[in-house]
């Protein structure tokens, strides 16, 4: 790996020859037109911090990207916090109550899903591959609307339900589960703990699992990263302000300011700083669990 | 147990035993994916009776609704719209992508992991934050914006008619580059190093090695960028939901089709009709992402 040039010095250093993995040298202008796509990424991000800590007077008088007068990111958390009496708070719980239900059960229906599929020959397993990988391409939101319809029919709008049970199916966590299980897990380890005389799914719990930890992490991330962000189902199937999720919560406080009519309150620094406040635990989780982002998107591109 | 003797003869017998684990997921699929596709099917066949503005329940009409929906110029606007923003966000998006991948796995950045997750971290914001944030910063009265045309003397307003549309190709360009550089970046890691050095044995430059060997690695990764990008488009709604009280009366309730539904079936009350355009663009998407796919392993993408 260290020679690398096998031609002549003169052509050498007019074509160089390198490849990716050697050992390249640093280049500033490249550096410098990513560094921009950098500032384009983290410009917005910036902005909203700066102008959480802005007061609504500050906010319509000084350059967005320069901090106001006064420092007032802790009296806007306070105004946030005692928005309508609380509401935010509750907000925030249920948004933590539909993550940690539906994207935790969709996680464990993906895993188990994707782990039978891979490990496993059963009848009727080609109908759910064809089945469930059709379904990836239909939109979503095609469905939302009939499902609402169903949803009001049994009586489940406008309550939990109506938002966790849509978000516990994943088709691209089952996708991911199964091409991940079928390499992580050796069919001979099964088949060893199967002459042991273990049930399925005491093998699957203390032989597989551990194997499956790092797919099951990137799953689970992806299914909180969706949950927490959903907007169109929230939207559609919850109407009272009680049930509602961070999401649809902060864009009611923007009808607020913005509406048809043109406005009634000012409550920029409300809804920057409940913005803020929404995106610090994702923010918070990406960075720590980067790692598995990574894994997962190449499971997902290596195999077609 | 006394079938086991029987079981040592037959070479393929019935094992059932994954459904223990495939069960629970088919069974909540079937809830949340096949029969809302069923009713929304049988739905579409139906038309809501009104009399004087009272409902006076449904009456089976067949296909009409499909019939309408062809002939109405507000779901055309929505499909024209967002075909024209496939046609050109998305290759631009993408292009982007495969070329801060490229750089990213050229091993020639400083503060490469920096750049790496920096550029990613959009995709972790919710897409109502994004535009809400965007949607601020459009501001022409005190967003920065503002300043901007305060600077250079102009009056440029990204959500005007004129310009919404690029107003929400920037934000969807914003919260997706980083999540498409990822996965091309992934599938360039899978390279193996003995490649590059063939390469390199055979005298390639850096432009003959991204030619012969990078492009053709980020193949399969751009088809499932394609195709997500295809099903993201086609199904856009949160941006303008977020922006519409933002930009006075831009954006109409016609302005995607999935905006024309959410319409359809809230403030018309007319699910029925609604379904059917559900069904006509899930439909269509699942064909264009079929043919995107045929024509990839065709090779048309390079």
């Amino acid at each position: 790996m260290t020679s690398t040039s096998t031609g002549k010095p003169g052509t050498a250093s007019r074509r160089r020859v390198s490849y990716s993995h050697a050992k390249p040298r640093r280049s500033t202008g490249l550096t410098i037109v990513t560094a921009l796509f950098v500032i384009y990424a983290l410009a917005p991000l910036v902005w909203l911090f700066i102008n959480a800590t802005k007061t609504q007077h500050d906010y319509v008088s000084t350059f967005g990207f320069a901090f106001g007068n006064s420092f007032a990111l802790f009296d806007n958390i306070a105004q946030t916090f005692a928005y309508r009496d609380g509401i935010f708070v509750r907000w925030f719980f249920n948004t933590l109550l539909y993550v940690v239900v539906g994207a935790g059960g969709a996680t464990l229906l993906a895993v188990l899903g994707g782990y039978g599929l891979a490990k496993y020959r059963f009848p009727g397993r080609r109908g759910v591959i064809a089945v469930v990988m059709g379904a990836i391409a239909v939109p979503s939101t095609a469905l939302t609307v009939p499902l609402f319809l169903m949803f009001s029919r049994i009586g489940i709008v406008n309550t939990p339900w109506a938002v966790i049970i849509p978000s516990l199916i994943t088709p691209f966590g089952f996708y991911l589960m199964w091409v991940f299980s079928q390499e992580a897990v050796p069919d001979e380890l099964i088949e060893a703990a199967r002459v042991d005389g273990s049930s399925e799914l005491g093998t699957f719990f203390r032989i597989s699992l551990p194997l499956l930890a790092p797919g099951i992490v990137t799953v689970a991330l992806f299914a909180i990263v969706a949950t927490w962000n959903n907007y169109f189902l929230p939207l559609i199937m919850l109407t009272s302000e009680g049930w509602k999720p961070l999401t649809t919560g902060l864009n009611d406080i923007k009808l607020q300011t913005y509406s048809a009519a043109g406005g009634t309150e000012p409550l920029q620094n409300v809804i920057l700083t409940g913005s803020l406040l929404t995106i610090i635990p994702l923010v918070i989780a990406f960075l720590f669990l980067q790692r598995y982002w990574q894994s997962g998107l190449a499971a997902g591109s290596v195999k077609e | 147990m006394s079938t086991i003797t029987i079981q040592a003869f037959r070479p393929q017998r019935r094992d059932w035993r994954g459904w223990i684990f495939v069960g629970p997921f088919s069974l909540v699929f079937v809830i949340v994916f096949i029969v809302p596709l069923l009713y929304a099917i049988y739905l579409s066949c139906f038309q809501p009776m009104m009399a004087f503005g009272v409902s006076q329940g449904e009456q089976f009409v067949a296909f009409a609704n499909y019939a309408k929906l062809f002939a109405d110029p507000n779901f055309w606007s929505g499909v024209i719209g967002v075909t024209g923003f496939l046609l050109i966000q998305v290759p631009i998006m993408l292009l982007i992508s495969m070329f801060l991948a490229l750089a990213l796995d050229s091993g020639r950045l400083r503060g490469a992991s920096f750049f790496r997750v920096s550029v990613f971290l959009p995709y972790a914001i919710p897409a109502v934050v994004a535009s809400l944030m965007w949607g601020f910063l459009y501001g022409t009265r005190y967003g920065v914006m503002a300043s901007v045309n305060n600077m250079l003397g102009t009056s440029i307003d990204p959500l005007s008619s004129g310009l919404v549309w690029v107003g929400i190709g920037n934000i969807v360009t914003w919260e997706f580059i980083g999540y498409n550089m990822l996965i091309f970046y992934s599938s360039l890691k899978t390279v193996s190093a003995s490649l590059y050095e063939a390469a390199a044995i055979d005298g390639a430059g850096e432009w003959d090695t991204i030619r012969a060997i990078k492009l053709p690695a980020i193949r399969g990764s751009m088809m499932i960028a394609v195709i997500f990008s295809i099903i993201g488009t086609f199904q856009l709604f949160n941006e303008p939901n977020v922006l519409q009280a933002m930009s006075g009366n831009v954006i109409t309730t016609y302005f995607t089709p999935n905006f024309y539904a959410f319409h359809l079936a809230f403030s018309a009350h007319n699910p029925s009709y609604s379904a059917s355009l559900a069904i006509v663009m899930g439909l269509f998407t699942v064909v264009v992402a079929y043919v995107v796919q045929l024509w990839g392993a065709k090779g048309g993408v390079k």
